[in-house]
């Protein structure tokens, strides 16, 4: 049986800050009335909702999904929340995919909300409740030690240099000049990241994207309503996503075999054969800079160790052979974890489409991908767009 | 005609008030065992996997790192569904229907033994500026929820306790079931007012437990098992979370999950097509309010007929044969399971000394407990 395609229609996102004014709920909302506005839609036109947010310990809210509810359009619709922590976001047009492509739904609207500044003092508070209640949290690890650990094998392993990874944080928060989004939209240089604050070494606090308050928003279709409603569908044409054991310490971190597993369940179905010669922009997940080279190899988008060169070489640029992170990524539009994560897709969705206004890539790219990541060092999602 | 899909194989553990000999991923493990040697299946076969999780109630933020190694699902596609069991079950089937998945497994969980300050947890559920500085008991909203249902005449206060004495006389033949008791309505009347008109014994006591379920396609059925019990209509909604603006009498999430389930399953109607059920009874009455948000009643009547004993496990439509949440105990996110559980073992005629005669088409109902106006229902059919 073969399934519905599905494209996606429209697109909203609201500004990333560190502390908004709005709740959750009204970030939810603005996102929402983005997209549905994007595409001339309303509620009315929507059948189903799905919506995306990570930990409940940033707003402290128990079933933070049922919270969001009304904001995200969820009211007496079928609406369900979905989690695989920091790979929410590229989940989240997953989760709506499901929806219409099982022949269950013409249309669906997928919404991304986060609001990380209601923890405090840091967010990265709720990250200490992560780890192993027995055999982790007693050493009193934090979130950014573990990508310390991280990003050193990587730099072990392979002889990559701070200098050289510097270099994604410099490019991505200048690309993020162009975004009508952005947080930290910077120009800076490697020296500038270098001397930052040492928070865990090797990671410095430039290395790092910000904690962030955001939504984003996609409307989905399916094959017969997208064309009523768009002549500029973008199609979702793979979908993968894959997970590895909580054990992290056992596993070697200088790859990560969940992303590409991930990747490859989403090539197949997209039919792509050869991955760094038909995927021709990307929006890999850039939390830290290290993680952009680190998922580029798992997606098989350069050789294992090689991604440093395609960013030496300006490859990754936006004007490069193949850009990578061309919206400024988490680390220059900013990190509201699950909104990133969508705000990524709806960059391939606008690039595709040659919407992205100052943003836009040379060569008008046919087909592009977004990923994210996250648990601990764990979750790949990955979705394959085309025009 | 849609696809059907079928459940392959089940895999449970017993509800009981605590677990300390096991840990939560233990519990697991022992619920897919059983479930992977009923379906004849390796999780290698295993196309997706679906967990249920809400982070506060695991104890862990991103409590979906801890869901699938006990599953035997490392470096499978997993995802998890903050929702109940039967949301997580109602990805599985669309993952079905897409036709790229044949085999899905779907689990829930509920250490409910390892919460130490369960109403307070329950509270930060409620809007953070506006419900949750008041500080009441989450009771107190099921407390105005049934006072208001029973001032519209919904039913009387005899009516709601007669389904205590029914779910929890009905648990005392399930062998699962941790809360079976041989109780009065008087006894329920007569117990510790929590927030009135709701009394202790009106409120269905927390468990522990697990579940996990083998789903597959039409196609791989037949390889799989040979006592299907099909999926043939799911559906799923939610109400408003705002207690200032919602309905504070009648389940409209329910009515409108139930709506969408018979309409999938082409059933026209409920009450004359559907055999049993196992619908959402974390509080009495909201037995009776399911039964006539999903049109098994008509409004008003529900608690009569309980009254009549045509809910019994004798009557003209069983309700909560396996006890429900008052004889079994409450699951939090694995209570859809347990129902769906028990509609499995019933319409494939191995419930035991609570079997109920020529059962044929069940409705399972799960709520999302207080303060949600969450809701899911599935519609299973033997083969």
């Amino acid at each position: 049986m073969a399934y519905q395609r599905v494209a996606i229609v429209g697109a909203g996102i609201t500004k990333f800050v560190r502390r908004a004014q709005e709740t959750g709920k009204e970030l939810a909302f603005q996102a929402a009335k983005m997209a549905l506005d994007s595409c001339g839609l309303t509620m009315k036109d929507i059948e189903c909702v799905s919506l995306g947010t990570a930990p409940d310990a940033f707003d402290g809210v128990h079933m933070k999904g049922e919270y969001l509810s009304d904001g995200s359009g969820g009211w007496r619709k079928p609406y369900m929340r979905h989690f695989v922590g920091g790979g929410t976001g590229v989940f989240a047009p997953i989760h709506g995919w499901f929806h219409v492509a099982s022949g269950m739904f013409d249309t669906c609207l997928v919404v991304c909300s986060e609001k990380m500044s209601s923890c405090h003092p840091h967010p990265q508070g709720a990250f200490k409740t992560i780890f192993d209640h027995t055999t982790e949290q007693p050493l009193n690890p934090t979130l950014i030690w573990i990508f310390a650990l991280e990003m050193n094998r990587y730099m072990q392993t392979y002889g990559i240099t701070k200098e050289e990874i510097a270099l994604v944080s410099v490019k991505n928060k200048k690309n993020a000049m162009d975004h009508p989004s952005a947080q930290l939209p910077m120009e800076i240089t490697v020296e500038d990241v270098l001397n930052s604050e040492v928070l865990a070494w090797p990671v410095n606090r430039l290395d790092i994207s910000p904690a962030s308050d955001g939504a984003a928003a996609i409307v989905l279709a399916s094959e017969h309503v997208a064309k009523r409603i768009t002549d500029k569908p973008v199609w979702i044409d793979g979908v993968g996503w894959n997970l590895d054991t909580a054990y992290w310490a056992t596993r070697d971190l200088a790859y990560p075999r969940y992303v590409e597993k991930a990747a490859r369940m989403a090539y197949e179905m997209a039919g792509i054969k050869e991955p760094q010669k038909e995927i021709e922009i990307a929006e890999p997940y850039d939390p830290f800079d290290y993680k952009e080279l680190h998922h580029m190899e798992g997606l098989l988008l350069a050789d294992r160790g090689k991604a440093v060169e395609m960013l030496l070489d300006g490859k990754t640029q936006r004007d490069g052979d193949r850009p990578m992170c061309p919206s400024g990524g988490a680390l220059g539009v900013g990190n509201p974890i699950a909104a990133t994560g969508l705000m990524k897709v709806i960059e391939i969705f606008l690039q595709l489409r040659g919407e992205a206004g100052k943003r836009q890539v040379p060569g008008n790219p046919r087909c592009g991908l977004a990923q994210a990541w996250g648990d601990l060092m764990q979750v790949g999602t990955v979705v394959v767009l085309r025009r | 005609m849609r696809e059907r899909v079928a459940i392959a194989g089940v895999g449970y553990t017993a509800f009981t008030s605590v677990s300390p000999g096991v840990s939560y991923r233990e519990m697991t493990y022992e619920a897919a065992v059983k479930a992977y040697e009923e379906a004849g299946i390796e999780p290698k076969d295993v196309d997706s996997f679906v967990c249920t999780s809400e982070d506060f109630l695991e104890g862990y933020s991103i409590s979906d790192e801890y869901c699938n190694d006990q599953l035997g699902a490392v470096l499978k596609p997993v995802q998890t569904i903050p929702g109940d069991f039967m949301h997580s079950l109602a990805v599985g089937v669309m993952h079905i229907l897409t036709g790229k998945f044949d085999i899905v497994v779907v689990q829930a969980l509920s250490k409910a033994s390892n919460m130490k300050t369960i109403p307070e947890m329950i509270n930060f559920a409620l809007d953070p500026v506006l419900n949750r500085p008041l500080d009441v008991t989450p009771y107190a909203i099921a407390g105005l929820e049934m006072n208001r249902f029973l001032e519209e005449g919904r039913a009387t206060r005899e009516q709601c306790a007669a389904v205590v004495v029914k779910n929890k006389a009905n648990a005392l033949l399930n062998p699962l079931a941790g809360y079976g008791a041989s109780i009065t309505v008087d006894h329920v009347l007569e117990s510790e007012p929590v927030a009135e008109p709701v009394r202790l014994l009106d409120i269905a006591p927390y468990a522990d437990g697990a579940v996990v379920m083998v789903i597959c396609s039409e196609r791989l059925a037949p390889s799989l098992t040979d006592r299907p019990v099909w999926i043939t209509g799911i559906g799923w909604s939610t109400d408003t979370p705002t207690l200032e603006s919602r309905d504070w009498v009648d389940a409209v999430a329910v009515r409108l999950a139930g709506d969408m389930a018979y309409r999938m399953a082409g059933i026209k109607c409920p009450a004359k097509e559907v055999d049993l059920a196992e619908v959402n009874d974390e509080i009495s009455f909201k037995e009776l309010q399911h039964l006539e948000a999903l049109r098994l009643f008509e409004e008003g009547t529900a608690g009569k007929a309980t009254e009549d004993g045509r809910t019994s496990l004798e009557g003209t439509l069983p309700v909560n044969p396996s006890g429900g949440g008052l004889g079994v105990g409450h699951l939090f996110e694995c209570s859809g399971a347990q129902k769906v559980l028990e509609l499995v073992l019933q319409l494939r005629g191995e419930a035991g000394a609570r079997q109920v005669a020529g059962a044929g088409v069940g409705v399972a109902q799960a709520w999302r407990g207080i303060p949600s106006t969450s809701a899911a229902v599935a519609v299973l059919c033997a083969d």
